[in-house]
C-alpha cells in the first residue's frame, strides 16, 4: 500500500514536473490517472461474437475489399511511378509496420498516414492529392494499414511531437457539445457499461481505417471521431484537420500495447 | 399532461444528422408485417400452404447492428434428381419490404444451404420457405433481437 | 470497377460437394435513406446473382433491398468436371460484374 502510494505520488510529481517543464498550466483532468495498462482492451473485446468473427474472417471481412483495391492502386503504374517502385522489398522504405508509427512529425509538420500518402503523391509521384475520405484514399490507407496488422503502435510523444500530443490530450479531456461531455467521461470513466444496447468501449483507434456497420462501408478514424462529436451534439471538425490529427496522436499513445487491427469491424 | 407515444420494442431510430454525410433512415409508407409476408408467400407460390419442418433458419439471437446480420438457411433434402429443393425464399416480418432474397437451387447444389448477410429493420422473425421439386412447401423461422445503438446520429 | 472476392477450391474430387463464397463491393442503396438535404437517395441495388459452372447455371439468387451492403453469398455445388466457375451479378440498370475461377476435378 505504501509502495503504491509512493509510486502514485512519484507519477503525479512526474506529470506535474513535465507540465511545468513545458510551461503549461495544470488542469485538474491532467492529474487524472490514465487507464491502468493491464486494463487496456481493444474495441474488439466489446463486440458481439458475430462481429468479432467477421473481423477475424480472412475472406468475409468486408474491409478486405478496400485492402484489395488498395493493393492494386499501390502497384499501379502510369505516367507516374507506382508506390511499389519505392516501397517494395527490404530497406528503408518497406511499409511493414509503417502505419503503426503514425501520427508523427515529418519536417516539422504533424503527419498522419493520409497526409503522408498525399505528400508522396504530390512530391514524388507528381499526382494530385487525394480528397479526404475518397474511395482511393480509403483503399490505399486500408492496404498500408493492413501491413501493420497485429503490430503495436510505435508513436513518439517527445521532442517536437510534445505540443501536438498535449493538444490532442486536451481535446480528449475537454467537454463539448450540447451534451457537454468529454471523451474521457465515456471512454475512461464508463467504459464497459451499457449505453442503451451498446457496451461503451475504451475508444481506441486501432481498428481504423475500418468497416463500421453503422456506415455500411469503410471509413477513416477521422470520420469515426466526427461521429462521436455529432453524438454529443458538438459541431465536428473537418476530416484531415490538425485538431483531429493531434487527437489521433494522443489516442495512438493511449492505446499503449494494443495491436493494430485494421481493417477492423466495429459497430 | 404529456401523452407518451407507444414505442415498438427494438425499433431503430429514424433520424440521423447529416454531419458525416450519413443518410437518414425513413420508413416506407407501408411497413411489412407478418400478414404482408403471408401475402408475399402466397403470391410467390400460387397460394400453396407451407408445412413447418425441414427448414432451419440460423441468425444470432441478439445482434448489435441490424445493417448486416449473419444468416444461414439449411433445408433437409437428399438433393437428388428425384428429390431436391427448387428454391428457397427468405422473408422479414418487419422490414419495409417482406422479401429479402430468393435462391434457386436444384440437384447440382449437392446440399440445400445458403449463407448470406441481411438487413433487419429492428427485432423480428425471419422466415424461409423451401419449394421442393414435387411442389411441396416447407418453412422454418428464427427470431433475432436487434439492439439500439448508443449514440443517435 | 467493383471489387470481388471469390473463395473456391482449386481442386476437387468428382462428386464432392464444394463450398463457394462470393462477395462483391456494392452499397446496396435501399432507397429509404435521405441525404443531408432531406432528399431521398434513389435505390441502387444488385438485383441478380448467378453462378455458372462450364456455362451451366448451378445457382441463382434474386436480391431485394434487405440484402446487406457488400453482399456475400455462401452456397454449394457438386464438382462434376474440370472447368470454369463464373460468378455474375447484375444491377437494376442491367450493368454486370463478374469474376471467373478455374476448378480442377480429379
Amino acid at each position: 500500500m505504501l509502495h503504491s502510494l509512493c509510486r502514485n505520488i512519484s507519477i503525479l510529481s512526474l506529470l506535474m514536473w513535465s507540465a511545468f517543464a513545458s510551461g503549461e498550466e495544470i488542469r485538474s483532468f491532467h492529474d487524472k490517472p490514465d487507464l491502468p495498462t493491464s486494463e487496456i482492451k481493444s474495441g474488439y473485446e466489446f463486440l458481439t461474437r458475430e462481429s468479432r468473427m467477421l473481423q477475424s474472417d480472412d475472406f468475409a471481412n468486408p474491409g478486405l475489399l478496400w485492402v484489395d483495391r488498395g493493393e492494386i492502386l499501390f502497384h499501379e503504374e502510369g505516367e507516374h511511378k507506382s508506390c511499389a517502385s519505392c516501397h517494395k522489398g527490404q530497406g528503408n522504405y518497406t511499409l511493414a509496420g509503417a502505419a503503426a508509427t503514425f501520427p508523427k512529425m515529418v519536417s516539422g509538420r504533424l503527419t498522419n498516414l493520409e497526409v503522408q500518402i498525399n505528400h508522396c503523391r504530390v512530391e514524388r509521384q507528381r499526382l494530385v492529392a487525394f480528397e479526404y475520405e475518397s474511395e482511393k484514399q480509403l483503399s490505399l490507407t486500408a492496404y498500408v494499414a493492413s501491413l501493420s496488422r497485429g503490430m503495436p503502435y510505435q508513436v513518439s510523444i517527445v521532442g517536437d511531437a510534445r505540443p501536438s500530443f498535449t493538444k490532442g490530450r486536451d481535446y480528449f479531456f475537454q467537454r463539448r457539445g450540447q451534451l457537454n461531455l468529454a471523451c474521457t467521461q465515456c471512454h475512461d470513466d464508463n467504459q464497459g457499461k451499457l449505453l442503451r444496447g451498446d457496451r461503451i468501449s475504451q475508444g481506441h483507434p486501432n481498428a481504423y481505417p475500418g468497416y463500421r456497420l453503422e456506415w455500411q462501408t469503410f471509413g477513416s478514424l477521422h470520420r469515426r471521431i466526427q461521429d462521436c462529436d455529432v453524438g454529443v451534439k458538438a459541431a465536428p471538425f473537418e476530416a484531415g484537420s490538425t485538431t483531429y490529427i493531434e487527437l489521433e496522436l494522443y489516442l495512438a499513445w493511449r492505446a499503449k500495447h494494443l495491436l493494430l487491427e485494421s481493417p477492423g469491424i466495429r459497430r | 399532461m404529456s401523452q407518451d407515444h407507444p414505442v415498438k420494442f427494438g425499433r431503430r431510430s429514424m433520424l440521423k444528422a447529416g454531419a458525416a454525410g450519413v443518410g437518414s433512415l425513413v420508413w416506407a409508407p407501408l411497413l411489412a408485417s407478418p400478414a404482408a409476408v403471408d401475402a408475399s408467400i402466397a403470391d410467390l407460390f400460387d397460394g400453396r400452404v407451407a408445412q413447418s419442418g425441414r427448414v432451419t433458419v440460423k441468425i444470432p439471437p441478439i445482434t448489435e447492428n441490424g445493417t448486416s446480420v449473419a444468416f444461414r438457411v439449411d433445408v433437409e433434402s437428399p438433393m437428388t434428381q428425384e428429390d431436391h429443393v427448387l428454391r428457397i425464399a427468405v422473408f422479414a416480418e418487419e422490414n419495409p419490404v417482406p422479401d429479402i432474397a430468393h435462391y434457386e437451387l436444384g440437384p447440382r447444389a449437392g446440399i440445400a444451404s445458403v449463407e448470406s448477410r441481411i438487413r433487419m429493420n429492428g427485432s423480428q422473425r425471419i422466415r424461409a420457405v423451401a419449394e421442393m421439386n414435387d411442389g411441396s412447401l416447407w418453412t422454418g423461422h428464427a427470431f433475432s433481437i436487434v439492439t439500439l445503438a448508443a449514440c443517435l446520429l | 470497377m467493383l471489387m470481388i472476392r471469390i473463395k473456391a477450391p482449386v481442386k476437387a474430387t468428382k462428386g464432392q460437394v464444394i463450398e463457394l463464397k462470393a462477395m462483391i463491393q456494392h452499397k446496396m442503396e435501399t432507397g429509404y435513406r435521405r441525404d443531408k438535404y432531406g432528399r431521398q437517395i434513389p435505390r441502387d441495388i444488385l438485383r441478380r446473382f448467378e453462378c455458372l459452372y462450364n456455362e451451366e447455371v448451378v445457382f441463382r439468387a434474386q436480391f431485394f433491398p434487405a440484402v446487406a451492403a457488400n453482399p456475400i453469398l455462401t452456397f454449394y455445388t457438386v464438382a462434376t468436371e474440370s472447368g470454369f466457375l463464373v460468378f455474375r451479378w447484375v444491377d437494376e440498370a442491367g450493368v454486370e460484374a463478374f469474376d471467373k475461377v478455374e476448378l480442377e476435378v480429379v
